[in-house]
């Protein structure tokens, strides 16, 4: 039988034409990989930093990335969100070399890493965030209690209707308020459990969404939803409602000069952590982010920059 | 290949001639088939491989004290990351799959089948290709896509036609959970629909019958286990289906009243934890735990469709 | 003579209804989905030129393209076929040419059906624990390449199975009687003559692999990665990559305040290189189908 002859070069050329691809592949992979630390300032050689966790951080973490490669262009900075959780778990594993988080690490995590790579986790702050709380804009309530917001959102809490603070919702006749809310293990979700619903479990039924834009996108679009986020996701659909502490209270907007001298209740540390003191061009990614230049991706992406004395000097 | 016969005078041609090939050729030979044999097995080797390593990270939490499997499957308390109760139960989970699932199978299986039996009964051959090719490019478009439309397109389509105030629910989900499954019910459909002999529809047309009339009284009767089949497989995908169940319905965790709540499904929950969960916790193990209820699931409907599947096929 | 009763022209009508009814059932899934490609494509008109494919994303993602995307999905899918597409064929080939009908081989099939079903998160949850955990590859593009792999892996093999026994046995028995050996057979008669059904079936997964999300998600697709515009090979295979996929879900979930075409236009583009990938698929198949002589 004669095969046609294209056939027969076709069969004799794809193998190698396959294994060319390959080895170009297999060579740039080799040549790109190597995470973390360099000996001295090698500016040739390309270094990756591995950075994941929360997904509050992820579009701070993003902006920085993009912002540092146009100051050190051989640093490739890899950002995935996921939440607090992962970014800690897989820093624990040793897996990655820096975590962002929205909230501290447990002690049993801590324990964990020492355990595991037999280094001590190393905390930075690098910024602020205020929890905002949010609901549609043209929702009459401009003010909220830390209480009022526990009945809310708490397990067997008594404020289940808008009726019940009082407020009648323009432009629908639902009186149901339809609560907006994190998943289980959000650092944000962890935070708001502590610190306004003192360890108390959530109400089930509440909208769990899986990251921080989700949750002013179902507010901005129903009228009757309320919802918690950080402050830098703002759109104009939504409006931050003031919050006081007690009834009677003056009531605070979230903004920075309110989240620095710490008149807005529910304001928390964002936090980065590495494995033992960081080395090289993990150390210089940390320093770049506390400096002013850092600083002013923080501003810029709707957090709260850390006050200048406590940013390192360039 | 080389065959080379040696011809040697009267001994050999009484005996069996053996042809005579280079070494390296049956050992090359041998040695693919041994490769081929390996490939023929890496099947089983894959799905042992999934459910040991699943069931590997989900064991620990079933030993553990806080668990209970009665819990886990019946009640609908679902607190993994409580400081003061942890309760693991998933039934709202189950109930959000089984509603969305069903809606989902509500929608697809009439239009389905009717597309099975337009395509496979009444249209023109020139028409039959061009349905066929749309059907396949619809079963070709990824599943984030699909709940991209359903968090951004169908959403608002529910707000405004509803006046609900989230669009995201399982009628948004039961929506595209049914467009993805059609596909599957006409492909399957139509081979089952197909395979029921011609002599069945001769008969019929020989005593005077219209179509119609062969269709519902001769054709759905006979093909009802490959109909069944179909269901059953366009079942299994929406059971698995994750991403566009994950964008498009609402992520409430609670049993739903009605078609305009919002719900978890098994596979968005998941999804939507794992990513937090610290590896080695017992909420991690839990997650786990109901990705192996879910391989059971789809393993348990599968098993079903592919029995009845084979039944026709031997017919 | 022969006039039509009203009998007859119930029947037909019920007939012509029954027609139009089921016709209708085939259009109503087809509609609606023009309708919604087209509305996505309207949406994500401004943003929909070529420098959309190549710019890098910029300003906190929320302008600028998808190009690291479009280089990591052509990444993952091609080193995901590289892997199903061999072991998918070889084990066809084993279980049509030379398995024997006894139970193991029916457990194999139990098997690929069974594989072939798995929920895309269990698959997930696999890659995690063998690939990322167990094989120490950590959060890599090989990771994500082999779950993506093992879950395209025995649709290759159902169709090349069929392509396979679509080769009329004579052609087969012909091969034997002249004392080819099995594997002769194969090589020489059966796999080219099946190769527009092995090539088609290989080519229907490529969309398959481009547009899952959730294996990938938790195995080696990220967020962000700076990347050089332009760029032909910007990543390592140790390291992790964007796809498109995931950056619809991540611009669609977590990006606040983007330009609402853009995510739009990134849908478009998915959905067009998939489309495109299919269409060229099934345009192969007839061709080669019309091509055949027996």
């Amino acid at each position: 039988m004669k095969k046609p002859n294209l056939h027969a070069v076709t069969c004799k050329l794809a193998p190698v034409i396959a294994a060319a691809l390959f080895a170009c592949l297999l060579q740039t992979g080799c040549g790109k990989s190597g995470t973390g630390d360099t000996a001295g300032g090698g500016a040739s050689k390309q270094v990756t930093i591995q950075n994941k966790g929360s997904d509050t951080m992820v579009n701070l973490a993003q902006a920085w990335a993009e912002e540092y490669k146009k100051v050190a262009p051989e640093a490739d900075v890899e950002v995935s969100g996921g939440g607090s959780g992962v970014g800690i778990a897989a820093l624990v594993k040793g897996t990655i070399d820096i975590a962002n988080a929205s909230r501290n690490m447990k002690p049993e995590e801590i324990q964990t890493a020492k355990k595991n790579t037999g280094k001590e986790p190393k905390e930075f702050i690098v910024g602020y965030d205020a929890l905002a709380i949010y609901v549609h804009k043209d929702n009459p309530l401009t003010e909220i209690t830390l209480d009022q917001i526990a009945q809310i959102y708490m397990e067997g809490g008594a404020i289940t209707k808008w009726s019940d603070l009082g407020v009648k919702i323009p432009g629908t006749t639902s009186d149901e308020i339809v609560r907006v809310s994190r998943q289980s293990s959000s650092g944000t979700y962890e935070f708001l459990r502590e610190h306004v619903l003192n360890k108390q479990d959530f109400k089930l039924g509440s909208r769990d969404m899986n990251g921080s834009k989700e949750v002013v996108e179902l507010v901005a679009s129903a009228r009757t939803a309320i919802g918690y986020s950080g402050m830098g996701y703002a759109t104009p659909g939504v409006k931050m409602l003031k919050v006081m502490k007690k009834a009677g209270d003056t009531a605070y907007e979230p903004s920075v000069a309110n989240t620095l001298s710490k008149t807005y209740p529910i304001a928390r540390s964002l936090l980065v952590y590495t494995l033992g003191e960081p080395q090289g061009a993990v150390k210089k990614y940390i320093d770049w982010m506390l400096s002013d230049a850092g600083q002013k991706t923080v501003e810029a992406t709707g957090y709260i920059p850390l006050p200048t004395d406590a940013r390192t000097k360039p | 290949m080389s065959v080379s016969l040696t011809p040697k005078p009267l001994e050999q041609s009484l005996a069996v001639r053996k042809a005579v090939r280079p070494v390296w050729a049956v050992l090359g030979e041998r040695g693919l088939e041994v490769l081929i044999y390996l490939c023929g097995i890496s099947a089983i080797v894959f799905v042992l491989g999934i459910f040991f390593f699943v069931a590997k990270e989900a064991f620990p939490i079933l030993s553990n004290k806080n668990f209970r499997l009665s819990q886990f499957l019946f009640s609908d308390q679902w607190y993994p990351t409580s400081e003061v109760n942890k309760r693991y139960g998933v039934l709202a989970m189950i109930a959000g799959t089984f509603s969305v699932t069903a809606l989902a199978m509500l929608i697809a299986v009439p239009f389905g089948l009717g597309a099975a039996i337009y395509i496979s009964e009444f249209c023109g051959s020139k028409v039959k290709e061009t349905l066929k090719i749309v059907i396949e490019l619809l079963a070709a478009i990824p599943s984030v896509v699909w709940g991209f439309i359903g968090l951004t397109v169908m959403s608002r389509l529910i707000v405004k036609y509803t006046g609900t105030p989230v669009g995201v629910n399982i009628l948004n989900g039961g929506i595209i959970l049914a467009l993805m499954s059609v596909p599957i019910i006409v492909s399957i459909g139509e081979d089952a629909l197909k395979a029921v002999p011609d002599s069945f529809r001769e008969a019929g047309l020989a005593l005077g019958a219209t179509r119609w009339q062969l269709v519902w009284r001769v054709l759905l009767p006979a093909a009802k286990t490959g109909l069944l089949a179909a269901v059953l497989l366009g079942v299994a995908r929406a059971v698995g289906e994750t991403m566009a169940v994950l964008m498009a319905t609402g992520h409430a965790v609670h049993i739903p009243h009605g078609v305009l709540d919002s719900v978890r499904t098994l596979t968005a929950n998941i999804a939507a934890e794992l990513g937090e969960a610290p590896a080695g916790s017992p909420h991690y193990q839990v997650l786990f735990l109901t990705g192996v209820l879910l391989f059971a699931i789809t393993f348990a409907v599968n098993l079903t469709a592919d029995f009845i599947v084979r039944g026709i096929r031997r017919k | 003579m022969f006039s039509e009763t009203p009998l007859v022209r119930r029947k037909q009508r019920q007939e012509a209804l029954a027609k139009w009814l089921f016709c209708g059932m085939a259009a109503s899934m087809i509609i609606p989905l023009i309708l919604i490609i087209g509305y996505l494509v309207e949406r994500a008109w401004p943003s929909l030129n070529l420098s959309f494919l190549i710019d890098v994303p910029v300003r906190g993602m929320k302008e600028g393209g998808v190009w690291p995307a479009l280089v990591g999905t052509v990444y993952l899918v091609c080193l995901s076929l590289a892997v199903s597409a061999p072991i998918g064929v070889l084990a066809a080939v084993y279980l049509n040419e030379y398995a024997r009908d006894n139970w193991f081989n029916r457990i194999i099939n139990l098997a690929v059906i069974n594989l072939a079903g798995v929920p895309s998160i269990v698959h997930a949850l696999f890659g995690l624990g063998a690939f990322v955990y167990a094989a120490r590859f950590g959060y890599s593009i090989i990771s994500a390449s082999l779950t993506l792999a093992i879950m395209t892996c025995p649709v290759i093999i159902a169709s090349t199975r069929e392509a396979l026994a679509s080769v009329p046995r004579s052609f087969r028995e012909a091969c034997w009687n002249v004392g080819a050996t099995r594997w002769q057979t194969i090589r020489a008669v059966v796999l080219p003559n099946s190769i527009s059904g092995i090539l088609t079936g290989v080519i229907l997964q490529v969309s398959r692999a481009a547009g899952e999300t959730a294996p990938i998600m938790f195995t080696g697709a990220v967020f962000f990665k700076a990347v050089q515009k332009g760029d032909l090979f910007p990543y390592g295979l140790h390291e992790q990559c964007m796809t498109l996929s995931m950056h619809l879900y991540t611009l669609s979930t977590q990006v606040p305040d983007v330009k609402e075409s853009i995510p739009f236009a990134t849908a478009v583009v998915l959905l067009s290189s998939v489309l495109l990938v299919n269409a060229t698929a099934i345009g192969l198949r007839v061709y080669l189908r019309s091509r055949k002589k027996w």
